[in-house]
């Protein structure tokens, strides 16, 4: 089991990396990419628990690649949508992007 | 399933809403609504023959039959009919021809009608069902178009009203669903044998007298929301105030029967024992809306909101005399329920009608209609006899059920209450003789009506008809009192140990 | 007897109704007019055939051994409460109902010819005969009722006819408000009628008359001692029952309404307001007399009611000046005076004296009284004014109504040999019999009587002649139509109490002839003579005495002027304490407390979701903030709960 950590800790380290830059960064492309980190952080997390705790079972592996999937059509709406802001605002800023409120 | 003659209370209107869907102008819309109101019409009337002609067979319900709708939870389309049913159908269908006829001329005739017939399916389909369930559904399928109609058709502070009247009515749902899945969970010892079938309910009596306490209030109240038993009753005037014509005539005239009938069907039905021992929270309480809203209906200015009140008092009444818990109040209850609610369509009909033309309902600006309408003017004193109790119109008969039904109890906490449910005939004739004295006798209030022309043959037609009605129930009590003591004497009474 | 006859007797007039009211819009006056007196004409006949049937037939049905009995023609049931509790349809015959069954046609009769006169060219001359047939169907209805609440049904609706005869000139507001009056009065005390008759019900199982007075002892036992605020039940239903009657039957303090009903045309008040509608209450506690003999507390209190309202209205008529309010006055006081004689009557004075006057006294004052309210009416047809002051002198120029009303008032004061005379005798010997100061009581009230009644003679046919040029033309008697019903009953009110009224109607049933008492007749006399005398004295002529007599007591006469008040104390009842005091406050309840509770719950929702909207604030990065404080927060409390 001793070895099982040294995958975590890098997945970890990759999803703080990950909340923090979405948290902080004012560009809606910086914090697509702060998104896809944490959603990678978790895919690892998936394989390896996976691996090492149900070695006979595939369902973790499967999981991640249904996340990959799914993230990758999240990214491409995403994208989509900060394009179309874009075009209206000239601006990609989060901080200008306010008005879906109440 | 066609074979059932109860399901074709669900089909005609379901085939009057294609109807009118299909059509393309006015007339043919004035048309299916008056073809498909007077089918059922029809429908009901040997509906009540054929009823007459099973009823002794010992059943507690005739044209019984149910189909499987969603399994795992039990969930039937269950029909079947007793006296008070059919009567309520009967008052439906003529109310639905009278309204019908009331809204000969208003905007946007196929949005109108297809929510007024959407509304009135609701009403059919409660009225026949037995299952909790599909009851509960078509009570909601009743409430919801009554917000649209209100709100697009309705005058005044309309949106405040729609809104209210929904919001409240709603409220007392959510009270309702508690109780009836609560009833659900009590339906029967075994899980497997769970039911919302009324007379499985019954025959099963499973649900626990601690159970049966907190159901019973759930349900009454659920269903007394929109019988308008004080304090639950304020969305009455507001909506009843904004509605248009029809709308107020069936929701005044059988909506608000829905509550008295679920009241019965339900919560007395089936949570008898409850029944007996919390009747006197809820006798307080449609006492109070007997005094209260006559009293409320004095000082009022607006016809509507008098008329309104007036409803307060009445389905009090109803409400009151169901929780006497004996044959003679009961049977009064449901004749009141015929009687106020012929009657006060043909009020709403006739304000609507006089609204039309004078564009108020302000008692203060109008006067003298019996010399410009006189037409309009005599159905309005005699609905105004048969609210006050005339004998000889259906008021009269109703009332006085209630009261001998309700002197049957011989403690002073029934008696005094009676007494003062009685007082309500007095109070009664002082608002509406106070109405016919300044809306439609004295001099003329305003130069401007004296060029109002009085009723259409459309208009005579909904009032005489209505008028007719009335004064059938009035002189020929016996026969309405006979098919609804029927329901209640040998089957209901062994259910609730009671005389 | 066969039930086709009295079965017609109730089915013209509502037929008629029916006819005239649907279909009286198309018909000219003539056409609706004929058909209404030739349907009460054919009711006038039936019914007399039906009573002296009754009377003369000797048939087994109505008399065995020389006692009357009750017999039910016909009794159909029109609704089941109860498996006991019927409410039939159905025609009793007895002595006081054959009797009523000449009245009430004979007055109806007269009334629908002189209205033929009288308000030929009103507007709605076919609705005012459809509500007289109405009325006389009602009225008919009421008095064979074989149960209580049969006579409940038609009481209401004997009130709905009168509500909407008073209410005939509907475009005068004071018309209109008059009849609103009386309606809600007399429901207010038919309030206590139907308490009383479910009291009664309660406890007896039954409506019907014939088991109620057959067997009164019964009765009392059913109620098992059973007693409320210290009376037993029975006196309290009997008392209930009795206030139906006083409102009907005007007695205090539920009389205010009879005088303003005289806004309705005057044939309307002939028939309605002085000869049948408002002896109703008599006639229902004559009905139910057996009962009342039960509890001696019921018949005192009658006793006292009468007595009072007697008086009263004695001293208020001697005041109005609307000579239609006298006569309402004079009513009221003369069903008193039938009121009080019931009240006195025991079985042990005279078997029950006071009930036979009372129906004696009921029959002639119903004869007098329409006559003078018919001669009223043809004095203001003639005049265009209800008060004396613009009468006087009228002898010469209307003789016929002179004499006739001139009849009227002999009969009314009690002067022999006319009908109130005989009437009015039993009565006072009925009341010396049973109490002296009861006795003297009501003969003061005579008294006055002849009094007030001579007063308002003498005024209206001599006095001062006023000037009656600027009429289009002079005062003269009435056509035909009018004066053949005022000569027919002043012929009955001559003639009416040589019937021997003691063999048709007693109590019981059991004969009994009249005898004049000669001490009380004679005082009777005297004391009416006086009061034609003094009413002579004042108002022969036109002098000073009657304003210095005014002017001696003027609190008196302005308090009796204003009929002591009773009206505004009831305008200050009804406006200021139940409207002011009750219904605008609940109005005001429901508008701002029950309705502000509910608006406050859509209130409060609506300030909620204000307040916390904040939240979604559209700072997507804050939303993260806020995720993942709550995230660790959740973490937390988990941990801890953990551990």
């Amino acid at each position: 089991m001793g070895t099982i950590i040294w995958y975590l800790i890098p997945a970890l380290v990759m999803f703080c990396c990950g909340v923090y830059g979405f948290m902080t960064r004012r560009n809606m492309i910086a914090m697509l990419i702060s998104l896809e980190l944490m959603l990678n952080a978790v895919d690892i997390n998936f394989v390896v628990f996976n691996r090492y705790l149900y070695p006979g079972q595939l369902d973790g592996m499967m999981f991640t690649l249904f996340a990959i999937a799914i993230a990758a059509a999240e990214t491409a709406l995403a994208i989509a949508i900060i394009i179309n802001i874009y075009r209206s605002a000239k601006n990609i800023d989060v901080r200008d992007v306010t008005r879906m409120k109440f | 399933m066609f074979s059932n003659i109860l399901i074709y209370f669900v089909v005609i209107p379901l085939l009057m809403l294609a109807g009118v869907a299909l059509s393309r102008n006015i007339k043919q819309i004035r048309a299916v609504a008056v073809v498909g109101s007077l089918a059922l019409t029809t429908l009901s009337v040997y509906l009540l023959c054929s009823y007459l002609a099973l009823r002794g067979n010992g059943e507690a319900m005739q044209f019984v039959e149910k189909w499987d709708w969603f399994k795992p939870l039990h969930i039937q389309l269950a029909v079947g009919v007793d006296g008070i049913s059919v009567a309520m159908l009967i008052l439906s269908s003529i109310i639905l021809l009278t309204g019908s006829f009331a809204s000969w001329k208003i905007e946007q005739p196929k949005a109108f009608f297809l929510w007024l017939i959407l509304l009135s399916t609701g009403v059919f389909g409660f009225f026949i069902s037995v299952d909790l369930f599909t009851m509960f559904m078509f009570y909601e399928v009743a409430l919801i178009p009554m917000y649209l109609l209100i709100g697009v058709w309705g005058s005044g502070n309309k949106n405040y009203s729609a809104m209210k009247l929904t919001l409240m009515l709603m409220g007392g749902s959510a009270f309702l669903m508690l109780g009836l899945i609560g009833i659900y969970y009590h339906s029967a010892a075994n899980p497997a044998d769970y039911t919302w079938n009324i007379l499985e309910i019954v025959k099963n009596g499973s649900i626990s007298k601690g159970w049966q306490y907190f159901l019973f209030p759930m349900t009454f109240v659920g269903f007394g929301v929109l019988g308008a038993m004080f304090p639950f009753h304020t969305w009455s005037p507001d909506g009843h105030a904004s509605a248009p014509t029809a709308v107020s005539m069936l929701h005044a005239g059988v909506l608000m029967k829905l509550g008295g009938y679920g009241c019965f069907r339900v919560a007395i039905y089936l949570m008898p024992e409850a029944a007996h021992d919390l009747a006197w929270i809820f006798l307080i309480l449609t006492g109070i809306s007997v005094v209260y809203g006559a009293f409320s209906a004095c000082v009022q200015n607006d016809l509507k909101y008098i008329n309104a009140y007036s409803s307060v008092s009445h389905c009090g009444l109803v409400l009151f005399a169901i929780l006497m818990l004996n044959t003679t109040a009961m049977t009064g209850a449901i004749m009141q329920m015929l009687s106020h609610g012929l009657m006060t369509a043909l009020f709403f009909a006739l304000i609507g009608m006089i609204y039309g033309r004078t564009h108020t309902r302000d008692i203060r600006l109008m006067g003298g209609l019996m010399k410009i309408m006189p037409f309009l003017a005599v159905c309005y004193v005699i609905a105004g006899m048969a609210s006050l109790g005339l004998p000889g119109l259906s008021g009269f008969v109703a009332e006085m059920t209630i009261f001998v039904g309700s002197f049957e109890h011989a403690d002073w906490f029934h008696r005094a209450f009676t007494i003062v449910a009685c007082s309500s005939i007095v109070t009664t004739a002082v608002y509406i003789l106070r109405v016919v004295g300044k809306l439609l006798l004295g001099p003329v209030q305003d130069e401007h009506h004296l060029s109002l022309t009085d009723a259409t043959w459309w208009e005579r037609t909904s009032t005489v008809t209505l008028i007719l009605c009335v004064a059938a129930i009035g002189c020929f009590p016996n026969f309405f009192a006979d098919l609804i003591k029927f329901t209640f004497s040998p089957q209901i009474f062994s259910v609730l140990g009671m005389n | 007897m066969d039930f086709i006859i009295p079965l017609l007797i109730l089915a013209i007039p509502l037929f008629n109704f029916l006819l005239l009211g649907i279909g009286g819009v198309k018909m000219s006056h003539r056409l609706a007019g004929t058909i209404g007196c030739i349907g009460m004409g054919t009711v006038l006949v039936l019914s007399y055939y039906t009573a002296f049937n009754y009377f003369f037939s000797g048939n087994e049905a109505f008399i065995i051994d020389g006692v009357r009995k009750a017999a039910t023609i016909f009794n159909v049931t029109w609704l089941e409460f109860t498996k006991n509790l019927v409410i039939k349809l159905g025609f009793l015959l007895d002595p006081i109902s054959a009797m009523m069954l000449i009245v009430i046609p004979t007055i109806s009769f007269m009334v629908h010819v002189y209205s033929l006169g009288y308000m030929k060219d009103e507007k709605g001359f076919q609705r005012y005969y459809a509500f007289l047939s109405l009325f006389s169907f009602s009225m008919l209805g009421l008095v064979v009722a074989t149960n209580i609440f049969q006579m409940y049904i038609f009481w209401e609706l004997v009130g709905a006819s009168s509500y909407l005869l008073i209410g005939f000139f509907y475009t005068l507001p004071s018309a209109v408000s008059a009849s609103k009056k009386a309606f809600i009065v007399t429901r207010f005390a038919d309030l206590g009628f139907l308490i009383g008759i479910l009291i009664l019900s309660f406890y007896t199982q039954t409506f019907n008359f014939a088991d109620l007075t057959n067997n009164p002892q019964n009765v009392l036992l059913s109620t098992g001692g059973a007693t409320f605020l210290g009376g037993s039940v029975l006196t309290w239903a009997l008392v209930l029952i009795f206030t139906g009657g006083m409102g009907k039957s005007a007695m205090m303090p539920l009389h205010i309404w009879l005088p303003d009903a005289m806004e309705g045309p005057t044939p309307v008040s002939a028939l309605i307001h002085a000869a049948t509608m408002v002896v109703a209450g008599v006639y229902l506690v004559a009905r139910m007399f057996p009962l009342y003999l039960m509890e001696e507390f019921a018949l005192q209190f009658i006793t006292v009611v009468g007595a009072i309202t007697a008086l009263y209205a004695a001293i208020v008529a001697c005041t109005q000046i609307d000579i239609k309010r006298v006569l309402a006055f004079s009513t009221i006081s003369q069903i008193a005076f039938m009121m009080v004689s019931l009240g006195v009557a025991r079985p042990e004075h005279h078997e029950a004296l006071g009930y036979m006057a009372s129906m004696f006294h009921l029959f002639t004052h119903a004869m007098f009284k329409a006559l003078l309210f018919l001669g009223a009416g043809a004095l203001i047809h003639a005049v265009h004014s209800n008060n004396y002051t613009a009468m006087g002198g009228l002898r010469k120029y209307m003789p016929i109504t002179h004499w006739t009303f001139l009849i009227g008032c002999l009969a009314i004061a009690g002067i022999p040999p006319f009908s109130g005379f005989f009437s009015k005798d039993e009565i006072l010997s009925a009341c010396y019999s049973q109490s002296m100061f009861w006795g003297v009581w009501m003969s003061i009230v005579a008294g006055m009587t002849a009094f007030y009644m001579f007063r308002l003679y003498f005024l209206i046919f001599w006095w001062d002649t006023p000037d009656y040029s600027h009429h289009h033309h002079k005062p003269h008697d009435p056509k035909f139509a009018m004066s053949f019903p005022l000569l027919f009953l002043a012929t009955v009110s001559v003639f009416a109490g040589f019937i021997p009224f003691g063999e048709f109607v007693t109590w019981n049933g059991h004969e009994y002839t009249i005898h004049l008492n000669t001490v009380i007749a004679v005082t009777s006399v005297v004391i009416a003579l006086l009061g034609i005398g003094a009413a002579y004295v004042m108002y022969s002529k036109k002098n000073e005495w009657p304003a210095r007599l005014a002017g001696l007591v003027p609190w008196l006469w302005t308090a009796a002027h204003h009929r002591f008040y009773w009206d505004e104390i009831y305008l200050f009842i009804t406006h200021k304490i139940i409207f002011n005091g009750i219904c605008r406050p609940i109005a005001w309840f429901d508008r701002h407390i029950i309705d502000g509770t509910m608006d406050g719950f859509a209130y409060i929702t609506n300030k909620a979701s204000v307040a916390i909207k904040g939240f979604q604030s559209g700072k997507v990065q804050m939303y993260v903030w806020w995720y993942l404080i709550g995230a660790l927060l959740l973490g937390a409390i988990t941990a801890v709960c953990w551990m």
